[in-house]
């Protein structure tokens, strides 16, 4: 389970989460709907760890332990997971390669022996082909040349390997096309259990239709400004955001 | 306006003529006469020398370490199934080197015989590119030119085995070299020629090592220069000298790991129609590493093709140095070249300078050079490390990539694995960023 409580964010001056409140509960995929600009990629990037963020008040606890202080590696190994809107290109480094070094960085960090090569090589065999990934796609260097469709199937699959706690996709639905969405929203229904939990947070209520949420929140000026389930966001596709922007969206 | 040469003589210089001396008599005497008074003229090159702008070769270089006499020397064992000569502080040393494993195809003579023997053909193989005439360090390296190797690789020969001159240095007192190899490439003939630069235990040597290529139409070289750790007061220098007949294809990477001040400098001549030259370079530079890698690839045919990519990582205060410079003859239309440096920072203290030049006399040319200079990309290293490595273990895994991309060139996969290994014991000596 994750609750963020009373969470409030800075860059520099500039206030982007104020008091955000959210509670997602193991088994629950929740949606966070909201127009640009309104922190919701902050949020992803804050529980996840990335540097350039003031946390000036609040916490997020995953299980109860508030995660803020650790590295984001740390985080990474207690289960925490982002789907990145754009992953980025890595020339150089061989997907394979990369794969090996996080699922036994995570091991590690656990306690966990490493899994030896024939042990991984079998596990990513079968996770790869349950997304349509070719295994010689995974020679090929992290993401490089691949197109918007690959890359998001990649960190699907990279979450498939990596099994975590609490995954968030972070507008996952950029860039594809229709096609690609349902593979990846597969792969991420397939990940669905009792014990892992999604954030879900997208613009548009199309990727609401492939994976469903249980949960809808509406954030806005940097807090959760309405929750409610999966009909709150067709209401949200009629109406548009004017409601809790304070002005025509 | 005359300018007058540089009248007053470094105690370095000075002693070189001590050097000059030992060595008259040693065969080669008109080719060391004339290099010895162009070097004279010349001096050791200073920053207003356009090509040694960023390395002062006469403010580094004052003291002149002594010549080595062969020693007793225990080897280290070969890698990769290499046949090895073995050229230690100056001296071939045939005794310890694969001599007998030589392929069928190859003729060996070591530098010291053919030069005893005037050899009128050989020395003029080994007369200098146009370009590298001009250079007073090749110079200075012709004058005092003691020992190396001269391979004739027969017409149409593939040969399989690697070869690689090891240009040993003993280490414990500091010395002074000067070797000089030959690889005649015949027509249609194979070869892949590694030179590898080992110090058994670090010392302030002085090294000035020429390698020469003259390749054959059609014949295919490929090249490796494998510069290892010395220590912070090593002096080393190496020119990689290549001239290619028609069709002929020269494919290198030079592979620098620090030690002190390390000048490459590689002069290349495509001679003949659509000859190609394909120039990698990694240079992993900490400390007070100074590395410098000059070139220029001449274009003097049609229809020619040349690539350069080099990559710079620099931590510590470490200086690297990338100086390119494509020219394009007149006439040498069709002309297809690229050149591209890239540098990693990994320090604040650590600088790069890159220089890339094109000079094209010829109307009908595609030319390109780029060149880059950065950190470590902050998205990348987020990604990695949102993936669960943590940040040093991220870091390594960019740099490791960032030099990768040209060890993967390599057409021999336990080379490519060897060098791979190199990077990563590299990366471990340095442990996480500062």
């Amino acid at each position: 389970m994750i609750e963020i409580k009373n969470l409030h964010v800075s860059i520099g001056e500039r206030k982007i989460l104020d008091g955000l409140n959210l509670t997602v509960k193991d088994g629950e995929v929740a949606a966070i709907m909201g127009p640009n600009g309104t922190g919701k990629s902050t949020l992803s990037y804050v529980i996840s760890g990335r540097d350039g963020y003031d946390v000036t008040e609040g916490e997020v606890l995953l299980d109860g332990e508030n995660i803020l202080g650790l590295e984001p590696h740390e985080r990474a190994a207690k289960g925490v997971f982002l789907a990145f809107q754009y992953p980025v290109e890595i020339p150089g480094v061989a997907t394979m390669t990369f794969l090996k070094a996080a699922v036994n960085a995570q091991r590690r960090s656990r306690g966990e022996e490493e899994l030896q090569t024939p042990d991984f090589m079998k596990l990513i065999r079968e996770a790869s082909t349950k997304l349509g990934i070719n295994m010689d796609m995974l020679k090929r260097a992290l993401n490089v040349g691949f197109s918007g469709g690959e890359k998001k199937r990649m960190d699907i699959l990279q979450m498939s390997l990596l099994q975590p706690k609490f995954g968030i996709l972070d507008e996952t639905d950029s860039g594809l096309d229709i096609d690609a969405l349902r593979i990846v929203s597969e792969g991420v229904n397939a990940l669905r259990s009792p014990n892992r939990s999604f954030l879900v947070i997208t613009h548009y209520q199309r990727l609401l239709d492939y994976i469903k949420p249980d949960t809808v929140h509406v954030m806005a000026k940097g807090k959760i400004q309405k929750t409610g389930g999966p009909e709150l966001a067709l209401e949200l596709e009629k109406s548009g955001y004017r409601d809790y922007v304070g002005e025509a969206a | 306006m005359t300018v007058q040469a540089i009248d007053k003589k470094s105690e370095a210089e000075t002693a070189f003529a001590g050097a000059f001396e030992a060595m008259k008599g040693k065969g080669a005497s008109s080719l060391r006469q004339a290099s010895w008074e162009f070097f004279t003229r010349k001096g050791l090159p200073t920053r207003r020398v356009e090509a040694w702008h960023y390395t002062d070769l006469r403010a580094s270089l004052r003291t002149v370490a002594p010549l080595g006499a062969p020693g007793a020397i225990t080897l280290p064992p070969t890698t990769l199934g290499r046949v090895r000569l073995v050229v230690a502080d100056g001296a071939f040393r045939p005794e310890l080197s694969d001599v007998a494993a030589l392929p069928a195809g190859v003729e060996l003579s070591s530098l010291a015989d053919v030069l005893a023997k005037e050899d009128g053909a050989v020395l003029t193989a080994l007369g200098l590119p146009e370009n590298a005439g001009a250079d007073a360090v090749v110079a200075l390296n012709a004058a005092l030119m003691q020992d190396g190797v001269v391979l004739r690789i027969a017409p149409a020969t593939d040969v399989a085995k690697t070869i690689e001159i090891l240009l040993l240095s003993t280490g414990g007192e500091a010395l002074s070299s000067f070797t000089r190899s030959l690889v005649i490439v015949g027509d249609g003939a194979k070869a892949k020629i590694v030179e590898t630069s080992l110090a058994l235990a670090p010392s302030g040597a002085q090294e000035n090592h020429v390698l020469a290529f003259a390749i054959g139409a059609g014949a295919e070289v490929e090249h490796i220069a494998d510069i290892g750790p010395q220590s912070e007061s090593a002096i080393r220098l190496f020119s990689l000298l290549i001239t290619a007949q028609a069709k002929a294809a020269f494919k290198s990477l030079g592979f620098v790991e620090g030690g002190g001040l390390v000048r490459r400098q590689i002069f290349a001549r495509l001679a003949g129609e659509e000859a190609s030259v394909s120039l990698d370079g990694i240079s992993l530079l900490g400390g007070k590493d100074h590395a410098d890698t000059t070139l220029v690839v001449e274009h003097a045919a049609p229809h020619c093709k040349s690539r350069e990519r080099f990559r710079n990582v620099l931590d510590g205060q470490s200086t690297g140095v990338f100086q390119g410079k494509v020219v394009v003859r007149p006439g040498a239309q069709k002309t297809d070249g690229s050149m591209q440096s890239r540098a990693l920072l990994l320090s604040e203290n650590a600088t790069m300078n890159n220089k890339p030049e094109l000079e094209i006399f010829a109307d009908d040319v595609v030319c390109g050079h780029g060149a880059t200079c950065g950190r470590l990309d902050a998205d990348q290293l987020f990604y990695l490390v949102a993936r669960g490595l943590p940040k040093h273990e991220a870091e390594a895994l960019l740099i490791e990539g960032f030099a990768g991309e040209i060890v993967e060139a390599l057409g021999e996969e336990a080379a490519r694995d060897a060098y791979f290994e190199r990077i990563r014991s590299w990366l471990g000596k340095r442990g996480g960023a500062k």
